[in-house]
């Protein structure tokens, strides 16, 4: 029984948080692995890309339930989430024509393109302020829990709850879901074939008559897809606000440095491998411990390493091992 | 009609002008700054008391009482003491209602009503530390410390039968003054605290922050927060994840929105606000109305200042002296009466017959318009509204 209580404690406080935003986390930094892969810069701006579009999900959900169509259980945000992608990839690529194009054609250093993101950055955010506020906004509707704490204690008769909410879920299977498609298209497709090409050698991929213009797009239509469907699944799980967003930068870019920047798979390794971290070493593991150790084992003490404050200094310490000691990651090559 | 009417006033202000002293009171407050647009409220409440003191024609000794206004800027504690020397220096002020803001509060206290000898009643510093600040008796408020708050909180969730309890605090100058005035309460009370752990505004998750509430257990989480930063979002992940189901709700999280936004899940929850149930709030406000049509008494602290103010005058009269090392002692003996009661209770708006009666030499105990009840330190106790979540709504339950 206790040992019951101990892994339901796990689960509760570790496993379904880190699951969820372990997804969260490997969908950012997929998309911006994608465009460091192909397009062969840091895209600072993918924080305030994902903001973007989730605003837009926001405001078609608020539209949608001003008309009252629902999705069952299940939050009508994800009807928006089409349409929220289809402006935010049409905004993408209004930047690049009008901004990344100019720097592409001079064949500028990815340094200048990183600044120029963060140029790119600063104007999408003060977009979203105009749009939707700097206040925290909740749009998540239908059924809020799958498992309720008290359900499971009735169920079970344990004495720790367990709870799991719909959003949480809606994220894993969402980010599943997503990914699979993006690997099959990027493994079995002509054009993600051809995307893959680009990004390993651009004069050969050139030479072999692949169309620049196309994979360039293509990119940023993907990313735009990526960043707004992982804002919207962060939004629906916890809240928006646009600060927050912008905060999300940092455990993102340390997901895809720690899987290998250009690595599909390495983004959502290191996507789970920073969730995880940032669980376990902040956690308090007392109430675990209390159920594996004899008391008089346990002090006064949280058996915490560090305070939940310091949650994203967790990242930034993985950031600078990785980048020390195995610069290209897990899975780098290049 | 209205010419004569000044004229009349004029020549009988002249005419008493011979015997007449003029005894200013400053009021120092934050005209400019962040309470600005609280602050000429409470200008106006002095006026107000001012002229009810003149106009009932029965101050002592021909006094004739005027309001000197002073800037605190609620913030720039040198712009504050600047204006606070100028009050007592150059316009030689008796006694000063004021300042607002706490940091000037203390600021003005030390550096120059003690070292000039001037009584200051703060009508809206509710700092714990002015508590202990050593002030020479010269230092009052009408508003009570954010420490009351923390005693209120203990007594209510002792009261409830609860003993073992958590604490999750805002990150800010407020919430860890509240949550160490709970602890240090409730652990003097015999209640156990399991954690005392603070939360950072502005984030989107606090599941991590509830997991370590959670490790440390407790019967109850107190969240001594704010309602729309991180407050809310605490509340919001214990119930989420199932680790507390009731919440201890000081003033910061006391509004319709929170049960609002969290749903039956807040239903059972408890907490306290400060409110008045004085009689004289009322006869305050409509004071207030009849002195100027277009001014609303109810703003925050403009009760406090018309206190403030009448503490001031009374004393003055008690003591018979406008200076304020006599009448200092004078202020608790005005606000709570004699020990056993017998003073006649004094509302607001009834300040000629308080100095009717001081006069006669009868004791009174002033109420003023928000239930004046003086401790020892130069705190007052404040009243309290205990609260429970009902249906989706703070219910009053009982007041302390």
């Amino acid at each position: 029984m206790d040992i019951l209580n101990a892994l339901t404690a796990f689960a509760n406080f570790i496993l379904v948080p880190g699951l969820a935003y372990g997804s969260q986390l490997a969908l950012g930094a997929l998309g911006v692995t994608l465009v460091f892969g192909v397009l062969r810069f840091s895209n600072f701006a993918h924080g305030d890309t994902m903001a973007f579009g989730t605003a837009f999900v926001i405001m078609f959900t608020w539209w949608f339930q001003s008309m009252g169509i629902s999705f069952g259980p299940l939050p009508t945000a994800l009807l928006a989430l089409p349409f929220g992608i289809a402006v935010t990839a049409a905004f993408v690529l209004g930047t690049d024509r009008v901004v990344y194009r100019f720097y592409r054609q001079q064949k500028a250093k990815p340094i200048i393109l990183v600044i120029v993101s963060t140029g790119v950055m600063f104007v999408m955010n003060g977009l979203v302020r105009i749009l939707i506020g700097t206040s925290e906004r909740n749009f998540a509707d239908g059924e809020r829990m799958l498992l309720n704490p008290q359900d499971w204690k009735a169920w079970t008769g344990l004495a720790e709850p367990l709870a799991i909410k719909t959003t949480a879920v809606v994220s894993i299977v969402v980010a599943v879901l997503s990914v699979a498609l993006l690997f099959w298209f990027l493994q079995k497709t002509r054009t993600g074939k051809s995307m893959r090409a680009y990004s390993d050698n651009e004069d050969l991929a050139l030479l072999s008559g692949i169309n620049p213009d196309k994979v360039v797009a293509v990119t940023w239509v993907l990313a735009a897809a990526l960043a707004t469907i992982c804002g919207t699944l962060y939004g629906l799980d916890k809240s928006f606000r646009i600060t927050v967003y912008f905060g999300l930068l940092m455990p993102i870019f340390a997901a895809a440095i720690v899987g290998g920047l250009g690595s599909p798979l390495g983004a959502i390794v290191g996507g789970f491998v920073i969730a995880f971290s940032e669980l376990i070493i902040t956690s308090a593991w007392k109430k675990i411990g209390s159920y594996l150790l004899p008391d008089s084992w346990l002090g006064d003490g949280l058996y915490q390493a560090l305070s939940t404050d310091y949650k994203v200094a967790v990242s930034f310490a993985i950031l600078i091992i990785v980048l020390l000691f195995k610069p290209t990651g897990i899975y780098g090559a290049k | 009609m209205k010419k004569l009417l000044l004229a009349a006033s004029a020549m009988a202000l002249s005419a008493g002008a011979a015997a007449a002293e003029d005894v200013k009171i400053g009021s120092l407050l934050g005209a400019t700054g962040p309470i600005e647009s609280i602050a000429p409220n409470m200008f106006t409440t002095v006026d107000l008391v001012v002229k009810e003191v003149n106009d009932s024609g029965k101050a002592a000794n021909g006094w004739v009482f005027h309001n000197v206004r002073a800037d605190s800027t609620c913030i720039d504690n040198a712009a504050a003491q600047a204006a606070a020397e100028r009050l007592v220096t150059s316009e030689g002020v008796k006694g000063i209602v004021g300042a607002d803001c706490s940091g000037v509060t203390r600021a003005v206290l030390t550096n120059v009503a003690m070292p000039n000898g001037i009584v200051m009643i703060s009508p809206s510093a509710t700092s714990p530390a002015l508590s202990v600040d050593p002030d020479d008796g010269f230092f009052f408020r009408t508003v009570p410390s954010d420490a009351r708050e923390g005693v209120i909180m203990c007594q209510v969730l002792k009261d409830r039968g609860y003993s073992s309890i958590a604490i999750s605090y805002s990150n800010s100058d407020y919430g860890k003054g509240q949550a160490e005035a709970i602890e240090a309460n409730c652990k003097e009370m015999g209640l156990t605290i399991t954690t005392n752990a603070s939360h950072d505004d502005g984030k989107a998750d606090y599941s991590a922050e509830v997991a370590a509430l959670a490790a440390a257990g407790g019967e109850v989480l107190v969240v001594a927060g704010y309602i729309d930063q991180g407050g809310k979002g605490i509340i919001q992940a214990s119930l989420d994840t199932g680790a507390f189901s009731l919440f201890g709700l000081p003033a910061g999280m006391y509004g319709d929105s929170l049960p609002e936004n969290i749903g039956p899940g807040l239903n059972g929850s408890f907490g306290q606000h400060p409110t008045s149930v004085a009689e004289g709030y009322q006869t305050y406000l409509d004071a207030a109305k009849a002195f100027e049509p277009s001014f609303d008494g109810s703003t925050n602290f403009a009760a406090q200042s018309y206190d403030a103010a009448a503490l001031i005058i009374l004393a003055m009269h008690a003591a018979n002296s406008t200076d304020a090392k006599v009448y200092k002692d004078k202020i608790i003996e005005i606000a709570n009466g004699p020990a056993d009661g017998s003073g006649e209770l004094i509302k607001a708006g009834e300040l000629g017959k308080a100095l009717e009666l001081i006069a006669a030499g009868k004791a009174i105990n002033y109420d003023g318009a928000t239930g004046i009840e003086m401790l020892e330190n130069g705190d007052v106790a404040g009243t309290y509204s205990e609260d429970e979540v009902k249906d989706g709504k703070f219910t009053s339950v009982g007041i302390r």
